[in-house]
């Protein structure tokens, strides 16, 4: 159990995607102006990463990690993880489309923007090599990575939009209106998040 | 056996998920009403919901439904109702002439009076906390430009006299602004209606003279020289009246001819059309004849009578416009004097 805690806490804010290990920065940027949608863009990412956590699980271990007449193909796992998690969110998106209306409403124009995002590629990726797939157990920890970094993501975009929406405000430099100033800040708060590195945890 | 192997892996995993993927858009198929994507095609996309519903979508949604009038669409505007109408085949009716914002103050921060320096946050509705950005105007723009903000279709500009300028071809009448500007500054006016009065400063004359270079002190010389009167209840009335300390244009009377403009002492009435430079003229080969601009003009400024050449006296003609509303052939338009 402290296992997993310690897997939460050091992906949320020790090694946090956006912040530490600088995965997901399209997102981070693209849809960080406001808190409400920043909330609504965390939530698909949390959906997306924990599906594709344990999507991408079941294929290295049933496909990826077996031999075929010696030839190991664990070198196609970029690009077969790739294909895996576009169509899992093409998928999920139809389906949600029918069965969850509302969901879809609060979702649906965010999950084609994570189809091919490298923070949940990174995921399943960096799963795959700190896990291994040999136990169930390792099939635990990786969803629990995979939720702990998305809840990682969606805090690094929450407080990002809170400190935009009040930047807008702000009489900024004209040079500096607009992205140059995320620019600046996001440093600033990769910085401040690079104080959980001396964490020990347990 | 080295390149085959991985590329036929690849390929029957794209396979598989293609499959299933085309099976799942069968099985998780949607209907939507196609009139409802056609009519989102023609719709502008602003989503600005100046027609009350939630986007362009809601509308085209609404539109098919039967909730929304096929006319709403405001940025849309005439191309647009005739588009939808003939997707859903029904007539559309005659659109009326599209509203334009004007802005209602003349006082920028180099003609009217500024006692304090404002260094809060640069927002008009955040500046009006603390008194509005030091202006005594108490009715006047405070030049935050929130209006320039939220237009979507970027029709509003601030001028370096800090106030907001009206690009008239741009502006759609969708009305964001006036709901934004905390001091109500901004009005809709039918395009039709060139002239309007840019001050709302409801504080006596003498008042306004001390602080603003540019704003209406009620001199009521507006009202004689308006040559639109009418009655109500006995009661003689002009098109435009001094209320409360400030002209007011009665848009359903006036007929745009300028006149208050060229009288007013403090030059605060305004015209979106240069009257002196244009005039009248019309076009005899379109023209039908039927005298209808003849008794529509207030001016005496045409000359003709029933089947003989209809001509504008230059001299006489103040560019109102009303005989190009008027004529039943679009025979009449402005040309440089």
């Amino acid at each position: 159990m402290n296992e997993l805690l310690a897997i939460i806490i050091a992906t949320v804010f020790v090694n946090n995607y956006v912040l530490s290990r600088f995965l997901g920065l399209c997102p981070f940027f693209g849809v960080s102006k406001k808190i409400e949608t920043a909330a609504g863009m965390g939530m698909a990412v949390t959906f997306v990463m924990t599906l594709a956590s344990i999507a991408t699980w079941f294929i290295e271990k049933f496909l990826l990690s077996i031999k075929v007449g010696g030839h190991d193909l664990s070198y196609l796992r970029t690009v077969t993880f790739i294909l895996v998690i576009a169509s899992l969110v093409q998928f999920v998106e139809m389906f949600l489309q029918k069965s969850m209306p509302s969901l879809y409403q609060s979702l649906g124009i965010f999950l084609p923007l994570i189809t091919t995002n490298c923070a949940v590629l990174g995921v399943a990726i960096l799963n795959i090599q700190n896990f291994g797939v040999k136990t169930y157990w390792a099939l635990i920890k990786t969803i629990t990575q995979g939720v702990g970094a998305a809840l990682g993501f969606t805090l690094a975009l929450v407080l990002m939009a809170g400190i935009r929406e009040r930047l807008e405000l702000e009489e900024v430099p004209a040079c500096f209106k607009g992205m140059p100033i995320a620019f600046v800040v996001s440093g600033l708060l990769a910085l401040a998040f690079m104080g959980f590195n001396g964490l020990k945890i347990f | 056996m080295g390149v085959l192997l991985p590329a036929l892996y690849v390929g029957c995993l794209g396979l598989f998920f293609g499959l299933v993927l085309s099976i799942a858009a069968k099985a998780f198929h949607v209907d939507v009403d196609e009139k409802i994507t056609k009519i989102i095609d023609v719709l502008p996309g602003a989503n600005c919901g100046a027609c009350g519903f939630p986007g362009c979508g809601g509308f085209a949604q609404g539109v098919v439904d039967g909730t929304a009038a096929i006319d709403a669409c405001i940025p849309g505007g005439k191309e647009c109702t005739e588009k939808i109408s003939g997707i859903m085949g029904t007539k559309s009716s005659p659109t009326k002439m599209k509203n334009v914002a004007r802005v209602r103050c003349a006082g920028g921060k180099n003609n009217s009076t500024i006692i304090a320096e404002y260094s809060g946050i640069q927002d008009c509705k955040a500046s009006l906390l603390v008194h509005g950005a030091g202006k005594v105007c108490t009715s006047g723009c405070v030049g935050f430009g929130n209006c320039a903000d939220v237009c979507p279709f970027s029709a509003i500009t601030m001028n370096e006299n800090g106030l907001p300028v009206v690009d008239t071809e741009l502006c759609t009448g969708c009305g964001i602004c006036i709901t934004e500007c905390p001091r109500n500054i901004l009005e809709l006016v039918p395009l039709n209606k060139t002239v309007y009065v840019g001050c709302m400063s409801t504080d006596p004359g003498k008042d306004v003279r001390k602080y603003c270079e540019i704003g209406c002190i009620s001199c009521k010389i507006c009202e004689k020289v308006c040559p639109v009167e009418y009655e109500v209840d006995g009661e003689k009335r002009k098109a435009i009246k001094v209320v409360n300390n400030i002209a007011i244009i009665d848009y359903e009377k006036c007929i745009s001819c300028g006149k208050c403009m060229e009288k007013c002492p403090k030059n605060v009435i305004f015209s979106l059309r240069d009257h002196k430079s244009i005039v009248a003229d019309i076009d005899q080969d379109k023209c039908i004849k039927c005298t209808i601009c003849i008794k529509n003009c207030k001016f005496d400024a045409i000359e003709g009578k029933v089947k003989e050449k209809h001509t504008i006296i230059a001299d006489k003609c103040i560019s109102c416009g009303v005989c190009i509303d008027k004529c039943p052939k679009n025979a009449i338009e402005f040309i440089p004097r």
